[in-house]
């Protein structure tokens, strides 16, 4: 039996740069930018990174699926917070998967996922696989216009497949088109004509072709074509040459997302797969450092996939950010004073973080098991004033709970990267509660018993140190369907 | 149950410094002005003091750990000197100290300082802290203000009361503690405002505003206390007592379970109906003369009221806005200008609004005294926040009363 793909989720940041506030920002040293003004791109909040994008886009994807089936989970990006500690293992915890799933980062080329995505479907248990970025291009280039942040995961293995492959090629090239070394945070290209004419023109067809002919088919068979990347008008001139429909050729979101590097592939191949009906043939290639072609056909499984969110959800789920130093501000593009109270000491210290990981990472907190109390953190004593029975909780996952506010400020005192720091007591369905930072709130539209959920964020960065620290925090829930 | 407190110990002496940004000044000239103060009230001198409690809340910004530092300044003769911390009831957790030490028979003369240096940090409001290992990463990134905001719209949701009302009571809250604060020399804040200046004033945490937010001051604040029979002996006639000591600390149920709504204080609710039990109070709004609550914040005065049973559950506002807690109202609240203006030096609060009830009782407060003749003070501390907190109240009047 042959692996295909069992379900598939994505993330995409809330906030939305207007091209037009770049653009009139910068467009005084750089008039072209005006032509690249257009649309919007997803932008992180300052409490974002790749990782947690990627937990989220996990959860998606894992909607309805039984996490224990989960034996693999592989993580791709170029864009890691860490360079060594393994990211997936992080995002691991989160899920509460850590413990039964072998986790492996993939890196160094914009093709990671899709090579990845051939490996797992290549074979071995349920694999997890995320792909994450959040690239970082320089102010006033044309990469802050184009790229976008965002998440994508698939969950590939054997079983019902919502799509299952039938022919893949790949090709590996030492072709330079852009780079970044450990050292520096930015990375370097060359000249766009060379990099279509060259590159994409030369490197990827014959790979198509490679795998049209592994699969038996003809390329006016291929019913979507998913082809990332920013030059204009690559993916038609690609599908010409390679004789694919021009009527398959899929939208690449530039205008509502931004390339999403890594992600970008697996972010189409969601977003296709959305509107997809059973007996479609997907395309779809990864370009860096040679090609993938990977072809999947859609089976009647897809229609009885559980609601999620997906990448259309997350398109919904938006906010206009036109305020551009605000967004220099929080992607440290600019040296902004922070004031004195941004000077405490944020260490973390390892072993605690180690021996508090159920609550910290995973957010587990605590069931009675005499009385029944759900409680967070779980303690040794229940908190239930007519129980306080001892050792008697067992672990209990708040993560995927709804809660309401109890109580709630915005607190302009206290520092916080994007100010005011919104927060509140918040009561969980079932029971238990928290006083939790908020985030991607308005605060102008805060009220007790507003519906909120939790998301895996960024709680402190540790500047002395380099250090991340995670921890969950409550935003508020969809408010319609479509967000889910 | 046990007996109490009541009428066991009387204050001998006491001292307060000038609160305020003491830019000249180090701790221990603050504790030394204090105590030079309640030294000549007291009428006695350092080497008849048998234990001393030394209260300062965020030490690691001035005098450091231990009860060495409060020893040096005053060079006190080797006795048993101990630093106690309980949040913003560190003040009256030192005088704990010395009224039990008297009462239990171990020391015949005890004192109490409270201390806090708190104006060498760089910035405005209290200093920004670690807050232990675990809690530093999952607590929410709540500063003080923040934290105690929150009653504003959990009461506003459980007493429907409109975000404007609300407003304006918790205005003439601060307006009132103004009008007190300028009729005291040592107050940190002399300056009256309107209600105007209240609401006009740039938001710290909604809803409150920075005139919703006390004084962050330097400052120190000392007790001595003996037996009523040896004040007797050593001359007084006139004597102030303690009528009843009472802490309650939060253990978790209001932070982790879901039978508390937000809106006000269990341990104040608690701690209150002991205090009155072991003082004998019946009636709190008939027979208190005055009091000093924590009014950190103006909404942590006004749900005080309540969580003190003075006024009904859902009308402090009312109360408020009538002028029941004036200088000239029927129970008096933070006559001497409170936190608000009296100003904050966290280990000497409490011992400044004891402070202040026992020169009231003495008819020793100046233009701020009050009218009536008082009987019966209550003094009020809240430490930490809403959902975890340490309340302190303590209960003073004439001995015999």
């Amino acid at each position: 039996m042959t692996a295909g793909i069992l379900a598939f989720g994505a993330y995409i940041p809330r906030l939305r740069l207007q091209r037009q506030a770049i653009a009139a920002a910068n467009s005084w040293f750089n008039p072209a930018l005006k032509g690249l003004a257009k649309g919007e791109r997803a932008i992180c909040n300052w409490d974002e990174d790749a990782v947690t994008m990627a937990v989220e886009a996990a959860r998606d994807c894992l909607t309805g699926i039984d996490r224990k089936s989960v034996r693999g989970l592989q993580f791709a990006s170029t864009s890691f917070p860490f360079r060594d500690r393994l990211n997936a293992g992080i995002v691991a915890e989160a899920l509460d998967i850590a413990s039964h799933v072998a986790a492996l980062d993939v890196t160094a080329s914009q093709r990671a996922a899709t090579s990845a995505l051939l490996n797992a479907l290549n074979g071995g248990g349920p694999t997890l696989l995320i792909a994450s970025e959040k690239r970082r291009a320089k102010t006033a280039s044309p990469y802050e216009m184009t790229n976008g942040d965002g998440a994508a995961a698939v969950l590939v293995g054997e079983g019902p497949a919502v799509a299952r492959l039938v022919g893949s090629a790949s090709r590996t090239a030492d072709f330079v088109d852009h780079y970044r070394t450990d050292d520096q945070p930015f990375d370097y290209q060359w000249e766009e004509r060379w990099i279509r004419d060259e590159g994409y023109m030369k490197l990827v067809p014959p790979v198509i072709a490679e795998a049209l002919s592994r699969a038996g088919l003809q390329p006016g068979d291929i019913t979507h074509f998913i082809m990332p990347g920013t030059l204009p008008r690559i993916a038609a001139t690609i599908a010409k040459v390679a004789g694919l429909p021009e009527a398959g050729i899929r939208d690449n979101l530039q205008v509502a997302l931004g390339e999403t590097g890594v992600a970008h592939p697996l972010m189409l191949f969601g977003h296709t797969l959305e509107s997809a009906k059973a007996g479609d043939r997907i395309l779809v290639v990864g370009f860096g450092q040679g090609a993938d072609a990977i072809i999947l056909e859609v089976t009647p499984e897809l229609a009885k996939l559980p609601a999620r969110a997906g990448v259309s959800g997350h398109l919904a789920r938006r906010k206009e950010e036109a305020a551009y130093n605000r967004y220099l501000a929080i992607n440290d593009l600019v040296e902004i004073e922070r004031g004195m109270r941004s000077e405490v000491d944020k260490q973390t210290p390892l072993s605690s973080l180690w021996r508090n990981r159920a609550l910290l990472t995973s957010f587990l907190g605590g069931e009675c098991t005499k009385c029944g109390t759900i409680q967070i953190p779980k303690s040794n004593i229940c908190v239930n004033p007519n129980c306080n029975a001892m050792h008697t909780q067992v672990p209990h996952a708040f993560a995927d709970k709804a809660g309401r506010i109890n109580s709630f400020t915005a607190d302009r005192l206290t520092y916080s990267p994007s100010p005011p720091a919104c927060y509140g007591m918040v009561q969980f369905e079932g029971g238990g509660r928290m006083m939790l930072d908020f985030t991607d709130v308005d605060p102008e539209a805060l009220e007790v018993g507003q519906p909120m959920r939790m998301m895996f964020r960024i709680k402190d960065h540790d500047t002395q140190r380099g250090f991340t620290r995670y921890f969950w925090k409550a935003a508020p829930a969809p408010t319609s369907a479509k967000e889910s | 149950m046990a007996s109490g407190i009541k009428d066991k110990v009387a204050i001998l002496g006491m001292g307060c410094s000038k609160f305020g940004e003491r830019w000249d000044k180090e701790a221990d000239d603050l504790m030394v002005e204090a105590y030079e103060e309640a030294l000549a009230d007291a009428g006695i001198e350092t080497k008849q003091i048998n234990a001393a409690w030394l209260s300062t809340a965020i030490e690691d910004q001035h005098v450091g750990k231990s009860g060495v530092p409060l020893a040096i300044a005053l060079r006190l003769p080797y006795i048993p000197v101990t630093r106690v911390e309980n949040y913003c009831a560190s003040g009256t957790e030192a005088f704990r100290g010395a009224v039990y030490a008297v009462a239990s028979g171990a020391a015949d003369i005890a004192l109490a300082m409270g201390v806090e240096k708190l104006k060498d940090t760089g910035y405005g409001g209290l200093p920004q802290r670690s807050r232990g290992v675990l809690n530093s990463m999952s607590w929410a990134n709540f500063s003080a203000p923040g934290s105690f905001a929150q009653l504003a719209a959990a009461y506003r949701a459980k007493h429907g009361t409109s975000p404007d009302e609300l407003k304006r009571a918790m205005a003439q809250i601060s307006v009132k503690s103004h009008d007190n604060g300028a009729k005291n020399p040592k107050a940190h804040l002399r300056n009256k405002i309107n209600i105007d200046t209240v609401l006009g004033a740039p938001t710290v945490a909604e809803p409150l505003g920075l005139y919703d937010c006390c004084g962050v001051s330097d400052g120190a604040a000392c007790a001595i206390v003996t037996t009523p029979e040896i004040a007797k002996s050593l001359g007084k006639h006139d004597i102030v007592s303690v009528k009843a000591l009472q802490l309650s600390v939060s253990n978790g149920q209001e932070a982790s379970h879901n039978s508390w709504d937000g809106s006000h204080f269990v341990t104040t609710r608690t701690a209150s109906k002991r205090a009155y039990t072991e003082a004998g109070i019946d009636d709190p709004r008939k027979e208190l003369s005055l009091i000093e609550v924590h009014d950190c914040f103006s909404i942590t005065e006004l749900v005080t009221m309540e969580d003190l049973f003075i006024s009904k559950e859902g009308e402090a506002v009312k109360d408020v806005l009538d002028g029941f807690y004036n200088s000239d109202g029927g129970v008096p609240c933070q006559i001497d200008g409170g936190l608000k203006c009296f100003g904050h030096p966290i280990g000497a609060s409490g011992l400044r609004m004891i402070y202040e009830v026992y020169l009231q009782m003495l008819g020793r407060a100046g233009p701020r005294q009050r009218q009536d003749e008082p009987h019966l003070g209550l003094t009020h501390n809240l430490g930490g926040f809403p959902h975890q907190n340490v309340c302190s109240i303590s209960i003073i009047g004439r001995y015999g009363v």
